[in-house]
């Protein structure tokens, strides 16, 4: 893990537009308590560095905060959505928890894996793809679920997910959301309640 | 005052008690791994579960607070199902290495496996493997071993203050790692070791040593600072293994320095093991005890007292102090002195030199001003104390000298003698906080009196102990930290020039300028020996450092660990070391040989016993006898003096590099390699300025 | 059925807009300032007495919950946390309300902040729902233009701040103690209790945590009362709640129902049904990844609240209900369950750093039939050996799982092992 951190640039700092996003993120928080402010500070990196946190931007962010680095360090490692490894320019992360396996996640995670080659967290030669198994993420109703960078994807079957990822690739932007058209998590073939006919 | 039932037994006890402690005070042990009596809690290990009525569940009971009427069982049935359960999980991943493992032997996880563990395991899973971190050349990992219990986490943070350890990652891959590894940079870091509850954490020096049964364990006292921490010498044959510190509330806790720790393979280092003479070549060569006190007995009867002089080094003891002034009053000469670094210091009032508040009470004070001193590199273990003070929050800090990193935060006062007298005039913000503090101190370090005008800067200082009430009826506040471990002793005993006599700067000046014949260094390397012009220079010591090199006749003295000896700390706690190991070769206790050259002198010293010296030794000053005690010092016996106009100069420690500071520690392997891993050696710094 | 009339959350699905003005429309911000002009005590009477139990999984009662903040005055402010940090696998309730009904939540917040003395609120909302978190910041935005929200909230004169804290991963977080480390900046890792959060919270403060869906039904209860809300689901198990519907069964959904409602119904009337009718069931699990799984008889009179659960063995936990139907290998959906909890350990304390990964590899050796029968018993000691002794209810969860596998359906598993286990013979 260690080599993991000293990839990466010798130094790291904010951009004058994220200097004053972090300052305003600072002030959420009582005075003296900007460690607070750790979490969004290394996302907010983390986004500026290409989706992924090098040794340099934690301790940035230590210095920034008047952390000790050691303590960026454990929470920088605690959370999952911080990279410490470069990731490719388009993060796939496919939930295969439960409600997501009960639905065939399994076959969506091996039908990506084999066609793009790549085992878990493992990112492509050309970075466009890192393709990740996750926990739940937090849309079971609209299972099989993958989040890609920002944007959930949802209610995917092998090949929906496969196209979804190619068209990514080739520039587009798929609109996020369900893949098969339901309304959030309305039921499939729409509401059976809240129809506004009064009685549900 | 909550009454609570353990195991059948009433007991009442302090309001906040936990658990834990409450069933230490019947007697009752409770088996724990992270639990630590001086860190915080943390509650993770779980091995300390006990069963409360009606509580839910088993509680932690070191961190869970005892109630009223509460009814705890320590070893029920439940209880010992938890223990069980807790330490099966704890060996599951852990490696069954045991028979190569450091630790063994001393090891608690080992101690509670035996007491509470399974004897097979039922864990039919791959074990883990965890890779092993560098923290430089101190301590040894052994990752796969660790339990995660964080003592080592929680003490790099709260007590050394130097937060490079942390506990990374999660659930069953959560790592103890510096993450960046290097060095650690601590000079406590030599504590985690201790705290390890299992064998993750070694003594990088001692590896494959020994085993802790083979060696013989001397409790004894450090003298490579002015603390007097409290240790505990391990050795075999006639080799120091290691250096552990022992208990002492009062002055090291159970804490002990880097350099006190492992400085100690400095001691099967250039040992001046046999008598020396110099040779017509320019050379030393070896020679039998009897030639030797000879030749330095001739030199001695050839020059008139008023022109031989002693001083007298940092490692040095009172026993072999006793007989030096003893030898040298008799023989009529004033010249002699303790303070070979020329530091300003007044032997006629004990409260002018000594730590008056003590260390522990630094605990009580609530500002503290420190002058001319980096506790931190000079006192890392006093050092920690400040720091414990500092962050219940109720201490204010401020320094004048330099803006060194200190553990703590403080307010930078200024650095020189003007910034004593600002604020003794009140015309420094921090006059104010010393004002309205109950409990006000000063540590006035050698950096502020080693300079040649300490006596004003010690001027300045009683007009700022004067007009900041520093000195109350109930509170002495005025404190000298000294780096050397002889130093009080030396000036309790008067080790200190006579009316004419010369100090040790001007003993050194002297021979330069052939006004002094003859200089006896009883272990006194810090001196400029290259500018003794033709002085007789005899040098009784241990060890060939600066001091030996320049000699005409060198005597082979003891290291402390050699010899039972008396040491007085820098509050003035006389504390006793006891011999571990004979010294090498012909090497005899000091005052045995200053008394061997008395008899050659014409002046035999009236002891023979090492309890006819020390008799002695209370005669000249009771303090001595008092073993481990602090006796009140009377502020009012103190000539108060009156600051002239300041020098510019800031004040410097006298540490610059903390690793090496002594004869014994300048020839250890371990703190030369510390002084390379954190680039300290002259090399290095030019190195680091240059670029 | 409940009826639309008698749901608080109309916009679940986002059929409406999520703005201030279309929040207004469907009565979000009405009266406001009146309720929390009726005080303190009379907000938090009012929750105690509609029987609101928390919607985050303990089912703790949320007036109860209030109660113990103290009076303000103190040298530290008292603080509301909102707990968005929705992971609970099987669980999407509160993604809709964060989405679709943003300003009923923050309306929420106001009336929990009046109702417990406090000023100042943070929405601790998990990573990944990075546009949910900016959709809050938005209608927080929304409000504080409109002076719902700030130094006169409402026109109440009622001061009132609210801030999003977006967390980063990290299930455990959803354990309130883990939510209040990691919003002070530090590892979310859980703290021994007592003390309790309503005496040292975040930053030492008195703070109390609430569940997304648990605050966003106050307004409701104080302004139709709470009889009203009381008056839906049984004894001690009143009011309505968001279930999921997830697994197998014909058309998942999010819906909104009164508590106490069968669990066939809940399946057959909202859900479409079980894939394949309801004798193709197999198992149930009820709450949420850690409630055990219901069998196929218990799932037939199953009633979906936190009593009629318990006296199933199981919970309603934050009402995910997870369907399998035969077709599931019940014994490799545990296996995955248990490798979530031994990947969300927060790894500090010993039962569950070291236990769930071994409960873990256990289980997927069982699920691969490379196991022995007497295994079982093993696998039975370890999750024991967890449940009670951890410093947070991850260990538990971590064991309830695999205990109730080994409960409902230990036959299953000695013939998986059997069968497997001649499959790979």
């Amino acid at each position: 893990m260690t080599q993991e951190t000293t990839q990466g640039p010798d130094g790291f700092a904010f951009t004058p537009e994220n200097l004053a996003r972090a300052r305003e993120i600072i002030a959420r928080y009582p005075a003296g308590k900007q460690a607070s402010a750790v979490m969004p500070l290394l996302d907010l990196a983390q986004r500026q560095h290409g989706g992924w946190l090098p040794g340099a931007a934690m301790d940035y962010v230590a210095e920034f905060l008047e952390m000790p680095p050691v303590r960026v360090y454990e929470v920088a490692t605690f959370y999952t959505m911080y990279n410490k490894r470069p990731v490719g320019a388009h993060h796939i992360k496919v939930c295969t928890n439960i409600a997501c396996w009960l639905r065939g996640a399994e076959d969506l995670m091996a039908a990506l894996r084999e066609r793009r080659g790549l085992d878990n967290d493992e990112t492509d030669r050309d970075g466009t793809y890192t393709l990740s198994e996750v926990e739940c993420l937090g849309a079971c109703v609209n299972a099989p679920v993958m989040q890609v960078n920002d944007d959930y994807y949802e209610d995917l079957d092998a090949d929906s997910a496969r196209a979804v990822v190619e068209a990514l690739g080739r520039g587009e932007a798929p609109a996020p959301g369900s893949r098969t058209g339901r309304q959030g998590s309305a039921p499939e073939g729409g509401p059976t309640v809240l129809t506004g006919k009064g009685e549900g | 005052m909550p009454t609570l039932t353990i195991d059948g037994t009433e007991i009442e006890v302090a309001p906040g008690t936990t658990l834990l402690q409450a069933c230490e005070q019947l007697g009752i042990e409770i088996p724990r791994f992270c639990y630590h009596e001086r860190l915080n809690i943390a509650g993770n290990c779980r091995m300390c579960l006990v069963e409360v009525e009606k509580a839910p569940k088993p509680m932690p009971s070191c961190a869970a607070v005892a109630g009223d009427n509460m009814v705890v069982h320590t070893d029920s049935e439940s209880v010992r199902r938890a223990r069980r359960a807790i330490l099966e999980f704890l060996l599951i991943n852990h490696p069954l290495d045991c028979p190569i493992c450091d630790q063994g032997g001393e090891c608690d996880l080992q101690d509670q496996t035996v007491a509470y563990g399974p004897d097979r395991s039922r864990f039919n899973e791959e074990k883990r493997a965890v890779a092993d971190k560098y923290l430089g050349p101190l301590i040894d990992t052994s990752m796969t071993r660790c339990i995660q219990c964080t003592r080592c986490v929680r003490f790099m943070h709260e007590v050394a203050g130097v937060p490079e350890l942390g506990a990374a990652w999660r659930g069953e891959e959560t790592e103890i790692t510096p993450y960046i590894e290097k060095g650690l940079t601590s000079e406590l870091s030599g504590n985690i070791i201790d705290l390890c509850p299992v064998g993750a954490l070694t003594n990088k020096p001692y590896a494959f040593q020994a085993r802790p049964w083979e060696l013989a364990k001397t409790p004894s006292i450090d003298v490579h600072d002015a603390v007097g921490s409290n240790v505990r010498v391990d050795s075999r044959g006639d080799r120091v293994l290691r250096i552990l510190p022992r208990e002492h509330e009062d002055v090291n806790e159970e804490w002990l320095s880097d350099k006190s720790r492992f400085a100690c393979d400095g001691l099967a280092r250039q040992r001046i093991d046999t008598p020396y003479i110099r040779g017509n070549d320019g050379r030393l060569h070896p020679a039998r005890w009897d030639d030797a006190l000879r030749a330095v007995a001739d030199a001695m009867t050839d020059v008139p007292a008023a022109e031989m002089g002693a001083i007298v080094g940092d490692l040095v003891d009172c026993e072999a102090m006793t007989a030096l002034l003893d030898l040298w009053r008799g023989l009529g000469s004033p010249h002699i002195d303790c303070r070979q670094d020329g530091a300003y210091l007044d032997a006629s009032a004990r409260a002018g030199y000594v730590f008056n508040s003590t260390i522990a009470g630094i605990e009580d004070a609530d500002a503290l001003l420190i002058v001319g001193s980096n506790p931190r590199l000079e006192a890392p273990v006093l050092n920690a104390r400040i720091r414990k003070r500092w962050r219940t929050g109720r201490l204010s800090v401020g320094v004048i000298g330099q803006a060194a990193p200190l553990t703590y935060d403080y307010t930078h006062v200024g650095e020189g003698t003007r910034a004593i007298s600002d604020v003794a005039k009140g015309d420094n913000a921090f006059a104010k906080v010393l004002k309205n503090a109950e409990r006000p101190m000063v540590i006035v370090g050698m950096g502020a009196l080693d300079r040649g005008d300490g006596d004003s800067v010690t001027g300045h200082l009683h007009r700022l102990v004067e007009n900041c009430g520093i000195v109350r009826d109930d509170w002495n506040g005025f404190n000298v930290l000294h780096t050397a471990a002889a130093r009080v002793g030396g000036l309790d005993l008067g080790l200190v020039p006579e009316d004419k006599g010369l100090s040790a700067p001007a003993m050194q000046a002297a021979a330069g300028k052939g006004t002094l014949k003859l200089l006896y260094l009883l272990g006194a390397d810090e001196v400029d020996t290259t500018a003794l012009g033709d002085a007789f220079v005899v040098y009784q010591g241990h060890h060939g450092d600066a001091g030996a090199a320049r000699a005409d006749v060198v005597l082979p003295g003891a290291a402390y660990t050699e010899k039972d000896a008396t040491y007085v700390n820098t509050e003035g706690r006389p504390q006793r070391t006891q011999r571990a190991v004979c010294p090498p070769g012909e090497a005899r206790p000091d005052w045995a040989i200053l008394r061997a050259l008395s008899a050659r002198v014409g002046h035999t010293l009236p002891y023979d016993t090492l309890e006819d010296v020390r008799h002695r030794m209370t005669r000249i000053n009771p303090v001595l006898g008092r073993v481990d005690e602090v006796v009140p010092a009377d502020w009012s016996a103190v000539t108060k003096l009156r600051g002239k106009t300041p020098r510019k100069a800031p004040f410097e420690s006298p540490v610059r590099v903390f690793y090496q500071t002594d004869a014994i520690s300048r020839v250890s392997p371990t703190m030369a390699a510390c002084v390379r891993e954190h680039g300290l050696g002259d090399d290095d710094r030019k190195a680091g300025s240059d670029g | 059925m409940l009826r639309d009339a008698d749901r608080i959350f109309t916009n679940l699905y986002g059929q409406q807009g999520r703005d201030l003005k279309a929040a207004r429309a469907r009565g979000d911000w009405e009266g406001t300032a009146e309720l929390i002009a009726k005080g303190r005590d009379w907000i938090k009477e009012e929750v105690k007495a509609s029987g609101l139990r928390g919607r985050g999984g303990a089912g703790f009662p949320t007036g109860v919950k209030w109660g113990f903040m103290p009076a303000e005055g103190g040298d530290r402010p008292n603080i509301i946390v909102v707990n968005a940090d929705e992971g609970e696998p099987g669980t999407c309730k509160d993604r809709d309300i964060l989405r679709n009904e943003p300003h009923k939540l923050l309306e929420g917040i106001l009336l929990a902040c009046a109702g417990t003395g406090s000023h100042l609120a943070y929405i601790y909302i998990r990573g990944e729902f990075v546009r949910e978190a900016a959709i809050l910041e938005e209608a927080i935005q929304e409000a504080r233009d409109a002076g719902m929200l700030g130094p006169d909230a409402c026109g109440s004169g009622f001061s009132c701040e609210v801030y999003v804290h977006r967390g980063a991963g990290a299930y455990v977080c959803g354990e309130e103690t883990g939510l209040l480390t990691s919003l002070e900046g530090k590892k979310g890792q859980p703290r021994i209790k007592p003390p309790f959060p309503a005496q040292v919270g975040v930053w030492g403060c008195p703070t109390t945590v609430n569940n997304v869906e648990s605050i966003a039904v106050v307004p409701a209860i104080c302004k139709r009362g709470s009889d009203w809300f009381a008056g839906f689901g049984r004894e001690r198990n009143t009011g309505t709640k968001i279930f999921c519907i997830s697994g197998h069964v014909n058309r998942p959904c999010n819906v909104e129902e009164s508590l106490s409602i069968p669990l066939k119904d809940l399946i057959e009337t909202h859900a479409g049904g079980v894939r394949g009718g309801w004798d193709n069931l197999l198992a149930v699990i009820p709450g949420g990844s850690s409630t055990p799984a219901l069998d196929k008889a218990a799932c037939e009179e199953a009633v979906m609240d936190f009593d009629g659960l318990a006296e199933l063995g199981t919970g309603l936990g934050t009402a995910a209900v997870v369907v399998m139907d035969k077709s599931t290998d019940i014994v490799r959906a545990v296996a995955r369950l248990s490798h979530f909890y031994a990947h969300e350990s927060c790894g500090q304390c010993t039962p569950c750093r070291e236990g769930a990964g071994w409960l873990w590899r256990m289980m997927e050796r069982v699920a691969a039939g490379n196991a022995r029968i007497d295994e079982l018993d093993e696998m039975q000691a370890v999750a024991d050996n967890i449940s009670g002794n951890t410093i947070c209810a991850l260990g538990d969860a971590a064991a309830w799982p695999v205990q109730g596998l080994l409960k409902r359906f230990r036959p299953t598993l000695e013939q998986h092992i059997r069968d497997k286990g001649k499959r790979a013979a």
